[in-house]
């Protein structure tokens, strides 16, 4: 099944990627080509409206590439007819922002969505796999609130839950880290490495969280300007000396990422009239 | 002058070319519900919770409406015939009004105002809130999952509460004619009874009641499902939701009696 050259469970090649604006288009990605290492955890770091997010959208095909290849196991998801895609999405899991639950079902029907929806489990089953879920991001007990009673951190949990409860390859974090307090952003952290080795998974993070993301990452890509600007392990991106990923890891204002949003300069705004 | 002009031409072109996407939109997504219908009743207890959902918190405002529309009717009704010393047909007149005309169409502006904003706001924030996107990221379509059983719930819903209306607004009639103005009773009930038609009168009803039903659950789920996923666009979706079906079941009723008229 899986091509004897690719160890990567996730490769673009030479992806451009843009949204059509009303002046011109906006590209997002410019012939970006990376892999997704298998069974190891992957970040993809870089500035907000970097095209983080577009990187999982392409994975999931939700969105089609302009140019380029996507390929999930070694076939283009571009390529996917609803079909093929439906059943490749049934190999991955996504962690959306804040969850996404549906707020109409408990955390317990939350979890039990997919397996109902795509096994014919009898209700013992899936109660006992949905629960085994729960126990992994600690939440058993919280089985029968609604997703309007439990907060953020939790409700990322059950998200995280969800998102396993069909036992996928590959599970993708939108920005896990966003907005949680240090407590519960440890505890991301940690269930997000925990899952990938115990399970096997292969794990991609979208994350702005410097010091958490390169603690449990394998691998760091950095997106900028529309393509790649370092990657390697967390220790090599550090000391790279490309003065973006400088600017992005020291968390520095000034840089090639620059802080003022281009427009006329300050001279024509504020002089005197010539 | 030219460049105004040629202005317009450019914006005239641009919004032709949007509206004819937003039709294809609409009819592709029309035609997923329709195939989608029979597999949707596969799984009856998500269309029940539906019909439940639409058809039974609406029940308060349509039988209210109703009792009310009956009422007036009874009164107007009473008012013109009695001229004519036709005082008798009140209950011929009431009812006809109410199943060939007002039954379906009150109904259905009464459930694009009830149900129809709640569908279209209840989809529009699922979409807001990426629970839409998490749906298929869980390859499970949500136009199977989420729409198609709203959309069978409100086609089932229309037709009933339409009869539960013109039901009511006939007890609203007979309660303002018979009881408070005191026509004939027996003459009320029997002219009605041979006066009205069950294929042409009521038939004619029904069919109007569920035409309105899918249109009304069609726009309300086709707003919500293209709403912008923001508040703001929520809210838009949610009005054109209203306006959209209202003027649509307006329009459609006045094209179904010059149809029924003319078989």
């Amino acid at each position: 099944m899986s091509q004897p050259d690719s160890k990567a469970l996730v490769e673009f090649k030479d992806v451009t990627f843009s949204y059509p604006g009303s002046n011109g288009d906006r590209v997002i990605l410019d012939r970006v080509t990376l892999s997704v290492p298998r069974g190891k955890v992957t970040a993809l770091m870089g500035a907000s409206g970097g095209g983080k997010t577009t990187v999982l959208r392409l994975i999931g095909g939700q969105l089609k590439t302009n140019s380029g290849q996507v390929l999930f196991d070694g076939k283009n998801v571009g390529d996917f007819n609803q079909k093929d895609l439906y059943a490749a999405r049934r190999r991955m899991g996504m962690l959306f922002q804040f969850g996404a639950l549906f707020t109409d079902l408990s955390v317990f029907d939350n979890v039990a969505f997919a397996l109902r929806e795509h096994t014919d489990l009898s209700a013992d089953l899936v109660r006992d796999i949905v629960l085994m879920k729960l126990n992994a991001v600690g939440l058993r007990g919280a089985r029968d609130l609604m997703p309007s009673e439990i907060s953020g951190g939790m409700a990322r949990r059950v998200a995280l839950a969800r998102a396993i409860v069909l036992d996928p390859e590959l599970i993708m974090y939108d920005e896990p880290f966003a907005g949680l307090d240090p407590i519960s952003l440890g505890t991301a952290a940690q269930l997000i490495r925990q899952l990938n080795d115990t399970l096997g998974i292969t794990s991609i993070v979208v994350s702005h969280d410097l010091e958490e993301t390169f603690r449990i990452a394998d691998k760091v890509i950095i997106l900028a300007n529309g393509g790649i600007a370092a990657q390697g392990t967390p220790d090599e991106v550090r000391h790279s000396t490309d003065p973006l990923v400088h600017q992005f890891v020291n968390a520095l204002a000034e840089g090639p990422v620059k802080f003022h949003y281009p427009g006329v300069d300050v001279a024509t705004d504020f002089g005197r009239p010539a | 002058m030219t460049r105004a002009k040629s202005n317009f031409a450019s914006n005239l072109g641009f919004a032709v070319r949007e509206q004819l996407g937003n039709m294809g939109h609409a009819a592709r997504l029309f035609i997923r519900l329709l195939v989608m219908m029979g597999p949707a009743l596969k799984r009856f207890g998500l269309v029940r919770d539906q019909i439940f959902f639409l058809g039974n918190y609406s029940l308060a405002i349509i039988g209210v409406s109703g009792l009310f529309v009956g009422f007036v009717l009874g009164l107007q009704g009473y008012y013109t015939l009695q001229r004519f010393g036709a005082a008798d047909t009140l209950g011929l007149l009431v009812t006809l009004s109410l199943v060939r005309e007002l039954g379906p169409v009150v109904t259905a502006l009464l459930f694009a105002g009830r149900a129809g904003t709640a569908l279209t706001a209840e989809i529009g924030l699922m979409k807001a809130g990426e629970q839409l996107s998490a749906m298929e990221m869980m390859a499970v379509d949500p136009v199977q999952r989420i729409l198609a059983p709203r959309f069978l719930g409100g086609i089932i819903a229309m037709p009933l509460l339409a009869a539960v209306f013109s039901a009511v607004g006939v007890l609203g009639g007979w309660f303002v004619g018979v009881v408070m103005i005191g026509v004939d009773s027996g003459s009320f009930w029997s002219q009605m009874q041979s006066g009205v038609d069950v294929w042409r009168d009521v038939g004619n009803g029904i069919v109007k009641s569920f035409v309105f039903g899918v249109t009304v659950t069609f726009v309300a789920l086709y707003q919500g499902f293209e709403a912008q996923p923001t508040p703001e666009g929520v809210s838009r979706a949610t009005t054109r939701t209203v306006v959209v079906a209202s003027l649509g079941v307006l329009g459609l009723d006045f094209l179904l009696t010059t149809l029924m008229f003319s078989i």
